[in-house]
């Protein structure tokens, strides 16, 4: 019984610790200054791992200081197809143009533009999480020492601490968004929804140990607006959220977040649908279409991606959201990878574990560019305008372009791609020869 | 020799693949490569890393048939001269590339093996008699023993001006 007591009370300590120290503070959007000394104390550290690490390094070996992702690891030619399968004399097909085919099929399969986007970035460094030990070898024991204490930190003091956050900012936010809900329409709920939303994006924001820098706020999404961004994983959200409030679109989840989700729309009109409902598409695009027409309503917030991609290039955008009409405000977001991969790989992860990986690493660091509003030109299409808003994200954000659909994370590819290289070939089969 | 680094990066990319995670490639595997599962050939590449029909590769495998891409200059570093013939010499990789037409595997190309092959890279763009027609001229040319099929020798013979040792071959940056 002794026990019982002393734990309570050491419980009940910890508790009036953190609200105190943390809660509060962020809930009321001043920093006591905490987490800036642990990310001061963290950048030296892993400054000093690199320094050991490239000092351990007996062999010198450039790769394992390069981001092997920026160059590839094999020589891609990209020369075009007709170029290469030039012609040495004037006959229509020769045995040898399988040459071009054949070696870019191997090309492929050595290493691809589209799949490694929907796994974890590597690191140019070790930062001292076992998760990332791919290609770096035991260096020195005080390295490893360094290691231990950093389990210890993360797994014992680090982990129970955003645990506890995470709890009390997951409860205040069903609890608060529920109560807000029972409110008639009103601009006093309006006002509440909107300091719930913030409050609690502030304290999870803090259970993540999150670090973000936000650039150029004289672009944040107005009322009535379209805010599009890349996607990495469901704690974009929390990360936009904490600096403003929007709308929501999203899927439809089951579990804790699908319990959030009906909460949260209680108060504020997020638009969560079945993606493979066709009323369900439908009534988005009803719902973004009298949301832009109404200026008062807040702004929208849809990653056109549709799937979480890795944070190294952005995806093809789907055209729903540009063919609206309507002001576009285009957000990018760029983590860190050395403090903490912040990707959701779903089909390793499930939210849980995802969620505990997160909260056992060291930090979430990122930037976030708010960016110019963009509008569709005269004679553009909502693809070409898709594509224009995307390559603009890329550029601000340092991620790559790839013209490829997240999609194809889980689906098939379109056999469309397959029958135009074909019909190229074609070109230049009957082009060439004399065939009557 | 492969540097341990490459090996270390492909078998990396090998277990990425390996989605039931059982040590073992199967074609589907592959097939989820996008730009491989868009190539007009992808069947019949994704068939050569399963030379006696099974269905499941393991990295001994993999590597062996990515070795016939590794390139020519490579040779001149390993000293052993006396050993059997590498797996990317010209005469190999010009096997490998008779091989993806040589479905039957009877060391001839048939003019319906042919066809085939370009009936894939073709799709639907071209008709029956001029892809035949293509076909007929292609073997005419190339055959001398008059038996209408392309042995290895004749297939030898054809290319022996082109470049198959830079145009098969991949090279790893580092």
């Amino acid at each position: 019984e002794d026990v019982g007591c002393a734990l309570a009370r050491v419980g009940a300590a910890w508790l009036a610790l953190v609200l105190a120290l943390i809660v509060v503070p962020s809930a009321l959007g001043i920093s006591l200054g905490i987490s800036e000394a642990y990310m001061w104390v963290l950048v030296k550290t892993l400054e000093w791992a690199t320094i050991r690490i490239e000092k351990g390094v007996k062999k010198p070996r450039p790769q394992m200081l390069k981001t092997p992702a920026a160059n590839g690891i094999i020589e891609r030619d990209e020369t075009p197809m007709e170029k290469e399968i030039a012609r040495l004399h004037r006959v229509d097909f020769e045995f040898s143009d399988i040459f071009y085919f054949c070696r870019k099929g191997f090309e492929a399969i050595v290493e691809d533009e589209v799949t490694q986007r929907f796994s974890s970035e590597e690191l140019v460094s070790w930062n001292l999480l076992t998760r990332t030990n791919v290609n770096f070898h035991y260096i020195s024991l005080r390295l490893t020492v360094v290691w231990v204490i950093g389990v210890i930190v993360r797994y014992c003091f680090l982990l129970p601490l955003r645990f506890t956050l995470a709890a009390i900012g997951i409860t205040s936010m069903i609890v608060g968004t529920t109560m807000v809900g029972q409110l008639p329409n009103s601009s006093v709920k309006n006002y509440l929804s909107e300091v719930v939303h913030l409050t609690c994006s502030r304290i999870l924001v803090r259970a993540l140990s999150g670090t973000i820098r936000y650039h150029n706020k004289e672009n944040k999404p107005q009322k009535g607006g379209i805010c599009v961004a890349n996607h990495t994983s469901p704690i974009d959200a929390i990360i936009l959220t904490n600096d403003g409030c929007y709308a929501m679109v999203g899927q439809v989840h089951g579990g804790l977040m699908g319990v959030i989700q009906r909460a949260t729309v209680k108060a504020c009109p997020h638009v969560w649908f079945e993606r493979s409902e066709i009323k369900d598409r439908h009534l988005v695009t009803k719902r973004l279409r009298e949301h832009v027409a109404d200026k008062s309503k807040l702004p929208i917030l849809i990653f056109p991606e549709g799937t979480c991609i890795n944070n190294t290039s952005v995806m093809m955008f789907k055209k729903g959201s540009f063919e609206i009409g309507g002001t576009i405000y285009p957000v990018a977001i760029k983590y860190d990878p050395q403090f903490g991969d912040a990707f959701w790989n779903s089909s390793k992860y499930n939210i849980v574990s995802y969620l505990l990986r997160i909260m056992t690493s060291w930090a979430i660091v990122c930037n976030v560019w708010y960016m110019p509003p963009m509008v569709r030109k005269e004679g553009e299409d909502a693809v070409q305008f898709a594509n224009r808003v995307r390559s603009a994200i890329a550029r601000q954000g340092g991620l790559t372009e790839l013209p490829w659909d997240g999609g194809l994370k889980r689906a098939k590819v379109k056999d469309t791609f397959k029958e135009e290289q074909q019909k190229n070939y074609s070109k230049m089969l009957v082009r060439n020869g004399s065939i009557g | 020799a492969v540097s341990h680094s490459q090996i270390t990066r492909l078998y990396s990319r090998f277990t990425s693949l390996d989605k039931g995670e059982n040590g073992t490639l199967s074609r589907e595997d592959f097939q989820r490569i996008p730009e491989l599962a868009i190539n007009p050939l992808g069947d019949r590449i994704i068939n050569a890393f399963f030379p006696e029909g099974e269905d499941q590769v393991n990295f001994r495998g993999f590597m062996r048939t990515l070795a016939h891409f590794r390139p020519i200059e490579d040779n001149e570093k390993s000293k052993d001269q006396n050993g059997p013939e590498p797996l990317n010499s010209r005469s190999n990789k010009l096997h490998f590339a008779f091989r993806l037409y040589d479905l039957d595997k009877d060391d001839k190309i048939s003019r319906d093996e042919l066809l085939q092959v370009l009936r894939m890279m073709v799709g639907v763009n071209i008709s029956d008699e001029q892809l035949g027609s293509i076909a007929d001229r292609t073997i005419q040319e190339a055959d001398q023993d008059g038996d209408s099929a392309i042995s290895f020798a004749e297939f030898v013979k054809v290319l022996e001006k082109v470049d198959v040792e830079q145009k098969m071959s991949i090279r790893f940056l580092h």
